[in-house]
Order: structure tokens, then C-alpha cells, then sequence
């Protein structure tokens, strides 16, 4: 975890409620480059849970969700010497097989990029303003998903 | 100042937001919290365990103890659940 220079090209980071294309964005990171070796692509997926969730309604705080995803990724940029770094994150309506986030880090070399990708992923979990309620197939709306003692250990590990 | 809510808090409360002018004894986000939840059931409940609900102040996370002067914003929100 070398520190790196500040003269990083900025990360990109959309909170949207639309879907979005995984392969085109991870594609247009190193479109044109020769200094990328490695590009790490993570997708988090709405799971149907046994078959019992109808979908996940995603609640965000407009403005503080972008602004602690920056922060997040800035982070990041400080930490591995990434080359390019795309973050999406949908709001709203997101049903089992739809994606829900994305990250996407380049770097020269392999390591960077998953260490990168992974930190980005366990601090996301933690500190962007997100909140999911779930949907029930049977009984329609549920209840809050509850965060986990898992994640906040995955996070504090780093 | 502004007061936001989110996910539990906000349906526990009743309300997406609100203009509030609390006391000068007001100091900290703790203060706060304990000052909302004696204004009602629902704000009761809503703060019934305060260590559970964080919050923000413009945009950015902040500690129980943080001062609230000058904020102009303030949300509070269960542990997020992203990702």
C-alpha cells in the first residue's frame, strides 16, 4: 500500500436509480489506455432469498450518498495507486437478478485493484447512506434488513 | 435548523423532515436526540435505543458527541445497510 500521488484521475461515482451496464462501464475505464494491467469489476447482486423476496426497496440520502461515496473513494485513491475508479450505486425499486452496486478499480497491477475493490465494498456496506426494506412475495412489505456485526468487522479490519 | 430521517427513524417519527429550534441547553447530537424523544410517542420510539441511531450533520457522519451549532442540517438513520 504505497502512497500515491494526488494527481489521480478523479473516481467516478453515480447514485442512480436506473440500471446500469457492468461490462460497458468497466470497458470505458481502460478504453484507449496502455498503462492499465488490471481491472477489477464487482457487481452486488439483489438476492431472492430462498425464493421469499418480492424486491428490495433501497432508501438513500440525496446529496450525503455521493458525497460519502467520494469520500470513500478518496480514500482509496490514497491508499492503492489506482489508475481509474468507477462506483455506481442504485436507489429505489431493485428486484432478485437486478444489480444494485458497482465498483470498478484499475491499476497497473492485480493487487492494487482487488484490495482496492474489496475496501471500497466493506466501507460502502458501512458508511454510505443507504438503507434496504424488503419486499415479501407473501406478505407483502417486510421489514428493515438489519445491519450486520459481520460488516462492521469487515470494515474495521482495514 | 433542518432535521431529516431515514428508513425506521423516519416512519417511526411520522415525518421525512422538519425545522426545529430546540433550547440552548441543546448542545450535542446526544443532547438532541434525548430532547426529541421526550417530544412525543413517537419520537419515543423512534429514539428508544439511542445508541442504535446515527446521524449526520450537513452530509457527513458525526459522533454522539458531536456540538450542533451552526449546523444547518441534521439527519438521523438507522446503521446503513448498502452495498
Amino acid at each position: 500500500m504505497s502512497a500515491k500521488p494526488s494527481d489521480d484521475p478523479p473516481a467516478k461515482v453515480r447514485v442512480q436509480a436506473d440500471p446500469f451496464d457492468a461490462g460497458a462501464e468497466a470497458h470505458a475505464l481502460a478504453a484507449g489506455r496502455c498503462d492499465i494491467g488490471a481491472v477489477v469489476t464487482f457487481t452486488g447482486l439483489c438476492r431472492d432469498e430462498g425464493g421469499r423476496l418480492e424486491a428490495l426497496e433501497l432508501e438513500h440520502y440525496p446529496g450525503m450518498a455521493e458525497e460519502e461515496i467520494g469520500r470513500v473513494a478518496d480514500q482509496a485513491r490514497q491508499r492503492w495507486p489506482l489508475l481509474g475508479l468507477t462506483i455506481i450505486h442504485r436507489y429505489g425499486l431493485i428486484r432478485p437478478g437486478e444489480s444494485i452496486v458497482l465498483v470498478v478499480a484499475a491499476s497497473s497491477h492485480r493487487r492494487a485493484a482487488f484490495e482496492a475493490a474489496e475496501f471500497l465494498m466493506d466501507y460502502l456496506k458501512t458508511r454510505a447512506p443507504f438503507w434496504k426494506k424488503e419486499h415479501l412475495k407473501e406478505r407483502g412489505a417486510g421489514g428493515w434488513v438489519a445491519a450486520t456485526v459481520a460488516d462492521d468487522t469487515a470494515a474495521e479490519r482495514w | 435548523m433542518k432535521l431529516i430521517y431515514f428508513a425506521w427513524v423516519r416512519e417511526r417519527i411520522g415525518r421525512n423532515e422538519e425545522e426545529i429550534f430546540p433550547p440552548a441547553a441543546v448542545v450535542t447530537v446526544a443532547d438532541l436526540a434525548r430532547w426529541l424523544a421526550g417530544r412525543g410517542e413517537e419520537y419515543a420510539n423512534a429514539f428508544a435505543d439511542p445508541d442504535v441511531v446515527r446521524a449526520a450533520i450537513d452530509r457527513r457522519h458525526v459522533q454522539p458527541g458531536a456540538p450542533i451549532a451552526g449546523a444547518r442540517e441534521i439527519a438521523f438513520f438507522p446503521p446503513m445497510t448498502g452495498g
